[in-house]
């Protein structure tokens, strides 16, 4: 289910101006890969590209090659909308549809593809989706009461329930924990640990500590001046990164000299 | 169209572990296509039973633009996408159908109203003109529309933009709710009722029958009030606190950092929405026909003074008289009056443009 | 006293009152109480004025549908027909214009080219800066005879049901053109307040639903919709109170006539503000009073309608908050 991307020579723009520069990598399966960096650094611009979600923005674009399993997805022919079914994202602030109930809110993705799913189908697939989010023991009961009604955490678990409830094979964060506190945090992380056995990870954050415990590799994205567009300096284990970065950037960054 | 493209792609040999993202796509140009080609066929098929019309020529277009689009597309890309581009296609029609009576309109104002519209038009009166007869034109009414809009401006501009001060900057709790929910109820006063409001009060005042621009700007000044608070109260709001706060710190008492910092800074858009105000309040025509009256033929200034004709109490009493010179006239005099409207709807917006506080 | 009571006792924070301020701050307050009379006034006149002719009114002033108060003499009227010509009237507009103004407002909004997006708008606002007199003048010699022969069309294949009943007016001047004038007189007002909910709708919840792999109508249907729910309603009903009360384009399209009728294709029907407008100039003996008694019917309708869409609005904006 969980599928590798590869990325070359990935360059993004808003308008003219150049936003990352010439990004190339490669995402393992079934693994958590974490993208750290300063503020600004283009490292959400970066992950919004994987499933082209930068389109949404006015005036950005992307040029180069993103391959989903030798399938890239900036190919002739290929539908964002597909593309986006296939690689599912988790915002930073917890959006479930506020006029949706518990129930609506993980089924919604799902029903667009399949209109003809039975009652008990979508039961059970609202079960096992927020099984697989941690979140079924809690809401169980009360699974038509509106989704804005939970807690932060259980909203953003909610929102990873309804990202996995359309089977992608890979799940973009862009830094899911910045808005929770410190114990529903805890509970997001040990879910994409659990996670990571069906899905590619990629998750973005701020949190070097977060990166460190949730990670297998990690990703260190800068400036290359400030003004410059955003680059990717140094890729590799998380372990490696954090303590033998190769690079004097990374090593500065982690060591907590700036950013 | 290409036909091969019909059956929904097939699996590859290698599919089963290739994610395949690739869904029919009609080609990129493919609308843009198809639009010009519905348009040059339906254009033909209607000049071949000779009954082209530029209306019915759209309409077709549109439908035949619609369905063949979506049938496509429901064929190559499948029912979501189909039913995407059927939305889209239903979102452009209900624009070009709103913009259908607006060219209409237009096209027949200027059509029509070219025939009458001359410098002459403009600068003589209906004083001892006949009804019926082949001349005559709107001048006491422009002198009318200014002096009773104008009134009306100086009376509702200074009540409406300091009611917006005492809103934004110092009413609080009850009072503040009741003044704005009044602002609500008289933004919902029906124009007729301002006019028959006017008609009750010189009733009492003056006894029956009695009509005069004065009532018209009254009448006018109750519609254009709440407008004005409206858009002032918007305005005010948008100036930051902290202008107002390093004034405060400066030692600036409250009413002068009021008249010399907040109403400058927002004054273009005060001005904005002040222009906007009199574009809606110059053409009403129901509240000034009860009490500007409607008979009026020649040029008075006094606003004070016996019935005072205006451009849309004109135009309406024109097109009641029904003779084909009247209908002239009140086409004629719809030009005029368009065009002063559109001129200070445009001006409004280029001097909420050009001068807005770069705050936002 | 108390020691609790301290602050009581300290003296004003700032030392003297300033003249200046006390002057300023007293003129914007007698603005808003100002309003405050002129609205009261408006009603106490309106009722003043009315008063005599529904005293002296020897039928239900509610239920009668004829107008005879022309006279110093047992005037009898009622405004039954006009209020039900009124409301009809409106209800055609609101559900013609209703789902176009929506639609404008989508296009503007999630559709248009970006660049031309706000001039697409202003050319939608232009719509009401055009005077009623001119919608009358336009409704009337130009819509009208368009829409006399697809009345008739309609009356061909759908006369069996009553609102189409046959044979239709010969001038288009029926009730059903009315409605459609008034509905495109009131596009600007729906589609500004759709455009503006929908502007509202929050980022992460539209990119929450394309996240999630829904075409552009979904992530509309999903986010956009159910969010903008209150302001299209809200929108809707303040079109509805600007319908209602719209005088010159119905006083100038319908042709005179005073009934309840259900037929929108025959001649018969009136609405409260043309009435006024028409009658008003031949109006003598109660007939002016009882005129201004229909106006205070109509500004108990509109009255009503409005405070309803406020109050939706009102109470969306508390949920999305």
């Amino acid at each position: 289910m969980a599928k590798r991307i590869d990325v070359s020579g990935l360059h993004v723009y808003y308008g003219d101006f150049l936003a990352v520069e010439d990004v190339s990598m490669t995402i393992e399966p079934r693994s958590v890969t974490a993208f750290i960096g300063s503020s600004g650094c283009g490292k959400s611009t970066f992950l919004r590209t994987l499933n082209r979600m930068h389109e949404v923005t006015p005036g950005a674009r992307a040029e180069g090659k993103v391959l989903l399993d030798d399938m890239d997805i900036y190919g002739p022919d290929v539908d964002p909308v597909l593309v986006r079914s296939e690689i599912g994202m988790v915002f930073q602030k917890a959006n479930p549809f506020p006029t949706m109930s518990i129930y609506d809110n993980v089924i919604a993705g799902a029903r667009l593809n399949n209109k003809r799913m039975t009652k008990s189908e979508a039961d059970d697939l609202v079960e096992e989706s927020l099984r697989g989010a941690n979140l079924w023991k809690e809401v169980k009961d009360r699974l038509d009461k509106p989704g804005a009604g939970l807690s932060g955490g259980q909203q953003q678990r909610l929102c990873i329930a309804r990202a996995t409830a359309v089977k992608p094979s890979v799940l973009l964060m862009d830094e899911p924990c910045s808005a929770l506190d410190p114990i529903s945090t805890l509970a997001i992380e040990d879910l994409i640990h659990n996670m990571k056995e069906d899905y590619t990870i990629v998750i973005v954050t701020h949190n070097m500590q977060q990166a460190a415990r949730v990670s297998d590799r990690t990703a260190f994205f800068n400036l290359s001046a400030p003004g410059k567009p955003g680059k990717l300096i140094e890729m590799g284990e998380t372990n490696q990164i954090f303590t033998r970065p190769e690079k004097k950037d990374t090593e500065n960054y982690i060591t907590g000299r700036f950013g | 169209m290409s036909t091969t493209t019909a059956q929904p792609p097939v699996p590859g040999p290698e599919s089963g572990t290739k994610p395949d993202l690739r869904a029919g796509t009609l080609p990129r140009h493919f609308p843009l296509g198809l639009l010009v080609g519905c348009g040059v066929v339906v254009a033909g098929v209607l000049a071949a039973f000779s009954s082209f019309g530029l209306i019915t020529w759209a309409l077709l277009t549109a439908v035949a633009y619609s369905v063949i689009i979506v049938t496509a597309s429901n064929r190559v890309e499948g029912g979501r996408k189909a039913k995407d581009r059927m939305v889209t296609a239903i979102v452009y029609g209900c624009f070009l159908l709103a913009m259908a009576p607006l060219v209409s309109l237009l096209y027949t104002v200027a059509g029509y109203g070219l025939d009458r519209f001359s410098p002459y038009f403009l600068t003589v009166s209906m004083n001892g003109v006949l009804p019926s007869m082949d001349a005559g034109g709107v001048y006491h009414a422009i002198v009318g529309t200014l002096a009773i809009t104008g009134m009306a401006t100086l009376l509702s501009v200074p009540i409406g933009v300091l009611t917006a001060v005492y809103l934004v900057e110092y009413a609080q709790g009850r009072i503040k709710k009741v003044i704005t929910f009044f602002v609500d109820v008289m933004t919902g006063i029906p124009s007729i009722v301002a006019g028959l409001f006017v008609v009750a009060l010189w009733m009492m005042l003056f006894g029956p029958g009695h009509t005069n621009g004065a009532a018209g700007a009254l009448s006018l000044t109750v519609l254009m009030i709440p407008v004005v608070v409206r858009s002032s109260e918007e305005m005010l709001r948008l100036v930051s606190r902290d202008l107002r706060e390093a004034s405060y710190a400066l030692g600036v008492p409250k009413w002068r950092t009021i008249t010399k910092v907040v109403l400058p800074t927002s004054a273009a858009g005060l001005t904005t929405g002040i222009m906007l105000a009199i574009a809606r309040v110059i053409g009403e025509t129901a509240p000034l026909v009860l009490t500007a009256g409607s008979s009026a033929v020649s040029i008075n200034w006094n606003l004070f003074d016996g019935q005072m004709m205006n451009l849309p109490v004109f135009i309406y009493s024109q097109f009641r008289m029904g003779g084909a010179v009247n209908y002239e006239r009140a086409w004629a005099a719809a030009l005029t009056l368009v065009l002063i409207v559109m001129l200070l709807f445009i001006l409004a917006r280029v001097i909420g443009r050009l001068f807005s506080p770069k705050t936002r | 006293m108390t020691t609790t009571d301290a602050p009581k006792a300290a003296p004003p924070p700032r030392g003297k009152r300033r003249i200046g301020d006390a002057v300023f701050a007293g003129l914007a307050r007698g603005s808003g109480l100002l309003i405050l009379a002129i609205l009261a006034g408006v009603a106490a006149f309106l009722v003043i004025q009315a008063w005599p002719s529904l005293l002296a009114n020897t039928s239900n002033f509610l239920t009668d549908q004829s107008w005879d108060a022309n006279t110093r003499e047992d005037p009898s009227f009622g405004v039954a027909a006009l209020a039900f010509g009124t409301v009809l009237a409106a209800s055609i507009a609101l559900l013609l214009a209703t789902p176009v103004a929506i639609g404008i407002a989508l296009f503007i909004v999630y559709y248009a080219p970006r660049k031309l997006a706000a001039t697409l708008g202003y050319l939608v606002d232009l719509l009401a800066a055009i005077p009623s007199v001119v919608y009358g003048l336009w409704g009337m010699m130009v819509l009208a005879p368009q829409l006399v022969p697809v009345y008739e069309g309609m009356t061909h294949y759908l006369g069996w049901i009553p609102l189409f009943a046959g044979p239709s007016s010969t001038s288009g001047r029926t009730l059903l053109t009315a409605g459609i004038v008034l509905a495109v007189m009131i596009l600007p007002i729906i589609t500004a307040m759709s455009r503006d909910v929908f502007h509202q709708v929050p980022q992460g919840h539209r990119e929450a639903a394309l996240a999630m792999g829904a075409t552009r109508w979904e992530m509309i249907r999903l986010a956009v919709l159910p969010f903008g729910k209150s302001g299209i309603v809200g929108g809707a009903m303040l079109g509805l109170g600007r319908a209602l009360g719209e005088t010159m384009a119905v006083a100038m399209i319908l042709s005179p006539a005073l009934a309840i009728s259900f037929n929108l294709l025959q001649s018969g029907n009136q609405t409260i503000a043309a009435h006024i407008a028409l009658q008003y100039p031949e109006a003598t003996g109660y007939g002016v009073s009882a005129l201004i008694a229909a106006g205070l019917v109509l500004f108990a309708i509109t009255l009503a309608v409005n405070m309803g869409a406020r109050y939706v609005v009102a109470r969306g904006n508390k949920e999305s908050a």
